[in-house]
């Protein structure tokens, strides 16, 4: 078992073009997940330099044009390069032929092309950046949008092109997970990760090629003065709104919907508890995401749509947090009776319950159209965004890089420090974003490089934690890192938190380069703590 | 007490539907602090009850998953408040859109990056929304170039202002005061400037300030009345007077230049004079100042012959050297 010179996926083959070239969804998850960290990183250098240009009303550090430039960044590479191609790519690649017992995805060329698809679109990004920015705002409205005189069309060439590989991924998943599965394990057996890696793909496939031809349109617009959003060339600007909500909506549960995954892992294991109400779990993925598509309108409350439509989608918004509130009490429940260890993945596992739920509720608030239109296009609408993707998908995101950090690299992590970092990143979240209801509900509109002298003391709170946010995460980031270089490593054996699922008790860590040694046979279900005590080691 | 929490999490409440939206606001916030203590409480107690304590062997745990009784509260409990907030949120949504036939109708248009608001009675002002108190006011609402959006956080009210169409807003103002106007809707490199106010005024007050819109300025020196231009109709979003570059350049810096060359982002120059500032104004986009962005508008019909002679005696004064 401790053979130093065991073979596996990250020391055999070697080369850099074993890299560059590799057909192993582990290796091409990794090069998502180092890119992903990357582009995390960015994006999340400019939200400081946001917070702290906002620590004080008028320009003391930046001006309004480069604020711009920094807030449209921050939005468009944490959305379009990080969360939504990184956190499946990564996690999703790695785990997913591992849960279902596969030696690789169903189409492993077509899984490097889409990395590939993908670096090549953020090429785009980058050189956006480089070329003096953009300033549209990730949304990139229209008409501003098509009278901009910043870099538009390489930012939304990039997100075009970045769709494909995003699509490509999703048909990918979808393939393996009908046709890759070893014999018996049935839907109902499947980790719930892999339902979750399931829903969100078929929003990928489906809502993506929305957002792909509506870039197409505007670069269309732009390139030849072809009227479709742009009123002076007799288009429509709420057009444009319709279309890109209908993307983005859905897109919400494209970032989401892995978070949910993640969690349905961490808690059942590091409770060691049979999970509550899987198939209710499961199948309100499902209708999450096919709900998801119906509720677009509810980001045009104050763009003059129709006093029904307005109705409508108020009533539809309500459909999906209700799901989404009973797959809370599930998670909590799964505790029930289990044997509850503090563990850093646990610790964020319980971090995104406590953040998630006051982004679900706060999404109440939005949905009642008539204080939504108080409420719309401020700082609410910023926490509350927050909330859900910072609060549920990155910390679950962090936690599923702590729960599977032994497995993907068969090292561990100091847990001490991880501990504590989450506990900085739980804070310092809350420091961040909690002060920000409070400026929505005054009346401070979003996207503003400068404010009113009433909004000071909640906007240097705000800067102030946010410190204390991006010292918390580099920490927790830097502290995984740490486990390559740290001496007298500690073999943490295969299966440290005593996971059920195939990844922990069928391969070693890291596992093999052909993922399993044989073809895994299944012995119990993923979450039967009620039937087997697993062993913490891969006995081969 | 709620008033005191009101103020806490609101601005004033000016608009006569203002306390409804106020009450829907408490109604889905306590109810939300109910199910947050339930999820806290939940997930503390069961971590810490069921904790694997130290030395504690791993057992077989419950294989309990479900429970018809307590899956059914959580779908149905959650289910009947988001009814109610539902039904709340539409009732007071239908008086937001329902505009009283009494009511009085302004014009508002944005365009970047400042308010235009045309009376019923004739006269306009910029950046300054003169309203009645009492008395429903409706607001038509159009944009001259990209999406603005008209917010009055005091009414709690907002409406989109679009470039290829009318949106309509109204409001009846029950306290007088001057609040808050701001712009929601990202519009450029001016979004942050883009405020304005609204003064709600006794009608008795309001109709004698609308029979006088316009005229009030006449007896005003020129130089003065520049002055008051200058913030009245938004020059000063995007030219400073203490010589810094905003969107614009400085007033500051162009008055210390009078008689000289300003050179153009095409190569060409003109010498700075009374007529060189009077075409700046009124067709902005012909010479744009190089290093400076062609984005400001038009003032063609916006300001009389007597208010352009006020802002050119105005810019001469911020100098002393160059009172020619």
């Amino acid at each position: 078992m401790s053979n130093k010179t065991k073979q596996n996926y990250l020391n055999h083959p070697k080369g850099i073009m074993s890299w560059l070239l590799t057909l192993d969804h582990k290796r091409i998850g990794l090069m998502y997940l180092f890119s992903g960290i990357l582009f995390f990183f960015l994006g999340g250098l400019l939200a400081l330099v946001m917070r702290f240009e906002l620590a004080a009303p008028g320009n003391d550090i930046i001006s309004n044009e480069v604020y711009n430039n920094v807030y449209t960044l921050h939005g468009a590479i944490m959305i379009f390069l990080f969360i939504i191609p990184a956190i499946p790519g990564a996690l999703g690649n790695i785990l997913l032929p591992l849960m279902v017992g596969a030696k690789d995805v169903a189409f492993p060329r077509l899984n490097l092309a889409s990395f590939y698809i993908y670096s090549f679109g953020a090429l785009f990004a980058m050189y956006t950046i480089i070329n003096g920015g953009v300033d549209t705002g990730w949304t990139f409205y229209t008409p501003y949008s098509t009278q901009s005189s910043s870099n538009v069309v390489p930012m939304t060439l990039g997100i075009f092109i970045i769709g494909f590989s995003s699509i490509l991924t999703g048909l990918n998943f979808i393939a393996t997970i009908h046709k890759m599965r070893i014999p018996g394990l049935t839907w109902y057996k499947l980790p719930l990760f892999v339902w979750a890696l399931y829903g969100t793909s078929l929003v990928q496939i489906t809502a993506t090629p929305v957002l792909a031809i509506t870039m197409v349109l505007l670069m269309l617009e732009r390139f030849l003065g072809i009227g479709i959003f742009d009123p002076a060339l007799g288009g429509d600007p709420v057009l444009y709104q319709h279309f890109f909500w209908f993307y983005s909506h859905p897109a919400v549960y494209i970032m989401i919907l892995p978070a949910f995954g993640i969690i349905s892992e961490i808690i059942p294991v590091h409770s060691r508890k049979k999970i509550w109400g899987y198939k209710f779990i499961a199948y309100s993925t499902l209708s999450i995401a096919f709900i998801g598509f119906l509720v677009w309108g509810h980001h045009m409350f104050t763009s003059g749509q129709s006093v029904f439509s307005q109705i409508v989608f108020s009533f539809i918004t309500y459909f999906v947090g209700i799901p989404t509130g009973v797959k809370i009490f599930s998670w909590i429940l799964t505790m029930y009776k289990g044997q509850v260890s503090f563990t850093p993945p646990m610790f964020y596992a319980l971090s995104f319950l406590f953040l998630f739920t006051i982004g679900g509720l706060t999404g109440i608030f939005l949905g009642a159209v008539a204080l939504d239109i108080h409420l719309h296009d401020t700082y609410f609408v910023v926490a509350h965004f927050h909330y859900v993707m910072q609060g549920g998908t990155i910390v679950a995101f962090l936690g599923g890089l702590h729960h599977w950090w032994p497995k993907s690299f068969g090292v561990m992590y100091n847990q001490t420090i991880a501990n504590i970092a989450a506990l900085g990143v739980f804070i310092g979240f809350n420091g961040t974003f909690f002060p920000q209801f409070l400026l929505g509900l005054r009346g401070m509109p979003r996207r503003y490089a400068t404010y009113d002298e009433q909004f000071v003391e909640l906007h240097s709170y705000s800067t102030f934690w946010s410190g204390i946010l991006g010292i918390s995460i580099f920490i927790a980031v830097m502290n995984l890192f740490w486990s390559f270089i740290k001496k007298n490593k500690v073999d943490p054996g295969s299966n440290p938190w005593g996971g059920m699922t195939l990844e922990w008790t069928h391969t070693s860590s890291p596992p093999h380069p052909h993922n399993f040694e044989e073809e895994p046979v299944l012995q119990h279900g993923p979450y039967d703590y009620d039937k087997v005590i697993v062993d913490k080691t891969y006995k081969k | 007490m709620l008033d005191r929490l009101t103020e806490f999490f609101f601005p004033k409440q000016v608009s006569t539907y203002a306390s409804d939206i106020d009450s829907l606001y408490f109604f889905i916030f306590y109810s939300s602090v109910v199910l947050f203590f339930i999820v806290v409480f939940g997930m503390v107690y069961l971590s810490i009850k069921y904790r694997h304590r130290k030395g504690e062997d791993l057992k077989l745990t419950s294989s309990k998953d479900h429970s018809n009784l307590l899956e059914s509260m959580f779908f149905i409990i959650p289910l009947i408040l988001v009814s109610i907030t539902f039904v709340w949120g539409i009732r007071s949504y239908l008086k937001m859109v329902i505009v009283p036939d009494d009511a009085i109708e302004i014009k508002v248009t944005g365009q970047s990056w400042f308010w235009t608001f045309d009376y019923p009675d004739g006269g306009t002002t910029l950046n300054e929304l003169v309203v009645p108190s009492n008395k429903p006011v409706k607001l038509v609402l159009s944009s001259k170039d990209v999406l603005h959006s008209f917010f009055i956080p005091v009414m709690r009210s907002k409406m989109d202002c679009l470039p290829n169409r009318y949106n309509i807003m109204w409001f009846d103002a029950t306290k007088e005061g001057v609040y808050d106007i701001f712009c929601t809707e990202y519009c450029g490199t001016g979004h942050s400037q883009m405020g304005a106010k609204v003064i709600v005024m006794q009608p008795a007050q309001y109709d004698e300030w609308a029979s006088e819109l316009g005229s009030e300025d006449d007896d005003l020196p020129l130089d003065e009345l520049g002055a008051k231009l200058y913030t009245k109709k938004a020059c000063n979003t995007c030219h400073t007077l203490d010589g810094s570059a905003l969107v614009g350049p400085s007033y500051l810096q162009t008055s210390q230049m009078w008689g000289q060359e300003r050179v153009f982002d095409d190569g060409s120059s003109t010498v700075i004079d009374d007529n060189y500032i009077r075409s700046s104004i009124l067709e902005p986009m012909t010479k744009i100042v190089a290093g400076y962005q062609g984005v400001m508008p038009t003032y063609q019909g916006l300001l009389s012959d007597r208010e352009l002679d006020a802002l050119i005696a105005f810019l001469k004064t911020l100098n002393e050297d160059s009172q020619i």
